[in-house]
């Protein structure tokens, strides 16, 4: 995995385009996502960070995700 | 319902957005591999007007629609012979081959074995489910041994290909396998065979969890994926024969990595040395 | 490049056609009687700057010719009935993406195997209708080595001007004749190039998109699914669906007039008229001659486009003749196109089958007894 990066980078989710599947919330590393609790049209709830800190912008998420719905913008 | 969409990504400019959200299930992993694949781009600094993208029929086949760049979504396992027209053609192009399992080794087998033997330069990349998603979930040349599919209802009795083995040995210079679990070394991977010469092969192996995990039993795509990230295992430099996929055990890394002459390279050497003459001037 | 007059076989003539035509990429796979092109083109195309390869099978073969099309380089296959088989899918491919491409089959007697050196005339309907789906192609029909060259150019001009898959439906007879071939020097040869889409608007047919090859800067899709004019795919619009097949048909069915060739022998008397292609037109020309001179008012309308199908000349004809004498090497197939023209007109077929082509005498007997 890839260690921590210095700089900043905010964390996007598009959330209409994610499709729940939860990749993101299981592997990332420091268990920094969970389900939030508003549902999108396809009727999935989107991930959410659990609290702005905890987010290490490994980048994980955003290679991981099948739907291109989260990224970090840097 | 959420056709219109707006996107918006940092990596935008590599997909064509008013595809966009993509026809794939929830936690498919054609979805890993195109990822991969755009960002593998962002990092070359590919140059998209020189990089045409092909694919055949399947699921997977529909990437050629999402990925910004000429792209040729061809028929049923012939991805391969139209991208070798497309390569010969035209050298300057790079020429990137992305489709399933049942696409590439199945109805496409002879092209892929020929265009390996022939070192046609082209990157292959089959995106391996163990089934033919786009028609519902059948048994395909990858399918393991006993598994379930809607062909082999009573658990498969045919014995799949090893595609890495059958690609090394058909004479790819390159040959890698991956899982959708190993998102930086298959993005790695995918950057070293396009920055190659040669027939260039990489495997994928991916979640179906639609049809090949709930046929199997194997929970949704978080379980697969927690499946693939347990039972693999990175052996660089690994014998493909050797390289086994299993229930229990899926070898993956790069196995094979050889330098040969490609065949656009000999056959325009050749044409230099034959260009301007005539073998046929004054007669028959 | 080569010219002069010489003296060639059939399948030889026919690769120096696509030479001067300006093919450039050629993929095949052997087979009797086509061989002779592949092989002429495996020797040539180097030497002009040309690419050749013999892929695994006829299914490669199209599919290559196809890719390279979309790179921006004219190509051309060759095949006869088995190969021609195994092509159909991806001409259907080539038909949906309006990809240029010439495919030459030499047709032998079949079904199956068949009698791989006997000629024959046995695959006519299936080039029209051979893939699944409503499309349309374009196909002639040579009748000596000459023109073999003449008609291969014309193939590659049909196909970039169309945006189609066009057929040189050559016969074995054709195709292993050794005659003498004029090929002119390329200032007088006509060849058409296809047009981009930097081609002004109207220089072009209407119902013929310009085509955006790969490699320069439009990133653009060909799927053949059913797709908009971007390329994307809509596979489930009828809207989509309706207008791009009736596109795909009427841009060769509108412009019919301007494709369909015929040759006419003293038709503007006749009572009685031979309609042949291919290999019987010659011993057609002969015997309606022999006919004229026995005073029989006999004449000749030979066939050059097959598909498609000429039937406002047998229309025409067809309001003042007595009857129509089709000559076909196979068991009666273009003879249901002429009756479906002919509107009630007698139709007799002559056919042949297996390697003897139709005498002039047999033909003269034929129209003595309709005459
Ligand atoms: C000639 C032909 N035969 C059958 C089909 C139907 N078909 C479409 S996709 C497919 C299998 C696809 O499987 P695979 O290549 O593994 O791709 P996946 O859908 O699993 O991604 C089949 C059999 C077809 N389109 N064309
Ligand atoms: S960037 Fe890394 S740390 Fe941050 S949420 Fe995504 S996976 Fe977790
Ligand atoms: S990986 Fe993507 S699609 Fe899956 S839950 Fe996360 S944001 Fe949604
Ligand atoms: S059926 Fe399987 S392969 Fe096809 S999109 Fe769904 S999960 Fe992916
Ligand atoms: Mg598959």
């Amino acid at each position: 995995m890839k260690k921590p990066t210095t700089f900043k980078a905010k964390l996007k989710i598009v959330e209409e385009f994610c499709k729940g599947c939860d990749y993101c919330i299981e592997f990332c590393p420091v268990d920094a996502l969970k389900r939030s609790e508003r549902p999108n049209l396809r009727g999935v709830c989107p991930p959410k960070l659990k609290d702005e800190g905890t987010c290490i912008a490994c980048g994980l998420c955003e290679r991981i995700c099948p739907d291109l719905a989260i990224c970090l913008e840097r | 319902m959420v056709e219109k969409l707006t996107f918006t990504h940092p990596l935008s400019k590599y997909l064509r957005v008013d595809r966009l959200p993509h026809i794939w299930c929830e936690g498919c992993g054609n979805g890993i591999v195109l990822n991969c694949f755009i960002r593998a781009l962002d990092e070359l600094g590919a140059n998209l007007d020189e990089l045409v993208v092909v694919s055949g029929i399947g699921c997977i086949g529909r990437i050629a629609g999402y990925v910004n760049v000429d792209s040729f979504h061809t028929t049923h396992g012939r991805a391969i012979a139209i991208a070798t027209g497309i390569k010969l053609a035209n050298p300057r192009l790079k020429v990137v081959v992305i489709s399933g399992d049942g696409d590439l080794f199945a109805i496409g087998g002879n092209h892929f074995i020929h265009a390996a033997r022939r070192n046609v330069n082209l990157t292959v990349i089959c995106v391996n489910n163990f089934n033919y998603g786009m028609t519902g979930g059948q048994l395909g040349p990858t399918t393991p041994l006993d598994s379930i599919t809607t062909t082999s209802p009573y658990g498969n009795v045919e014995s799949p290909f090893n595609l890495a083995h059958l690609a090394a040995s058909s004479g790819a210079v390159y040959v890698a396998r991956w899982t959708a679990f190993h998102i930086h070394e298959l993005t790695k991977s995918i950057k070293a065979s396009l920055k190659r010469r040669g027939f260039t092969f990489i495997e994928v192996i991916s979640p179906c969890p639609e049809l090949y995990g709930r046929y199997n039993k194997m929970g949704r795509g978080v379980d697969m994926m927690n499946w693939l990230k347990r039972v693999s295992e990175v052996r660089h430099g690994c014998d493909p024969a050797k390289a086994e996929v299993s229930s229990s055990k899926i070898v993956v890394g790069e196995f094979v990595s050889v330098d040969k002459p490609t065949y656009d390279q000999l056959i325009y050497q050749l044409m230099e040395r034959v260009k301007g003459g005539s073998s046929v001037e004054g007669g028959g | 490049m080569l010219t002069g007059t010489h003296f060639l076989q059939g399948n030889a003539a026919c690769a120096e056609g696509a030479i001067a035509a300006g093919c450039r990429f050629f993929a095949g796979y052997p087979i009797t009687p086509s061989t002779e092109i592949a092989e002429r083109m495996a020797r040539r195309l180097p030497e002009v700057g040309g690419v050749f390869i013999q892929m695994e099978d006829e299914i490669g073969a199209i599919a290559a010719v196809i890719g390279a099309s979309w790179a921006g380089v004219k190509a051309m296959t060759a095949t006869s009935g088995p190969g021609f088989s195994l092509m159909q899918e991806n001409i259907g491919l080539a038909a949906m993406t309006e990809t240029p491409c010439v495919i030459v089959d030499v047709m032998r007697a079949g079904p199956s195997t068949g009698q791989p050196t006997k000629p024959s005339q046995q695959d006519v309907m299936q080039a029209k209708w051979g893939s699944h789906g409503d499309y349309e192609v374009i196909a002639l029909s040579p009748a000596s080595a000459q023109e073999m060259f003449d008609f291969t150019i014309e193939c590659f001009n049909l196909a970039e001007e169309y945006r189609v898959p066009t057929i040189l439906l050559a016969d074995g007879f054709i195709a292993h004749a050794w005659e003498r071939v004029v090929i002119p020097p390329p200032e007088e040869i006509k060849v058409v190039e296809r047009k981009g889409p930097e081609a002004p608007p109207g220089d072009r047919l209407d119902l013929v998109p310009p085509m955006a090859c790969f490699g320069r800067g439009y990133r653009v899709h060909v799927t053949g699914l059913t797709h908009d004019e971007r390329g994307y795919p809509q596979a489930d619009s009828v809207e989509v669906q309706r207008r791009l097949v009736k596109r795909l048909c009427d841009k060769i069915r509108a412009n019919a007039d301007r494709i369909v060739k015929t040759k006419a022998f003293a038709l503007d008397d006749a009572e009685v008229v031979v309609i042949a292609y291919g290999a019987p037109s010659r011993p057609a020309l002969k015997a309606v001659k022999m006919a004229r001179e026995n005073g029989l008012k006999a004449g000749l309308l030979r066939l050059i486009t097959l598909w498609p199908f000429p039937e406002k000349d047998v229309i025409r004809l067809s309001s003042h003749v007595k009857a129509f004498i089709v000559l076909e090497m196979n068991y009666g197939q273009l003879v249901r196109e002429v009756e479906r023209a002919a509107k009630g007109t007698a139709v007799t077929l002559l056919s042949k089958l297996g390697e003897e082509l139709h005498t002039p005498y047999e033909i003269l007997r034929a129209l003595k007894e309709v005459c």
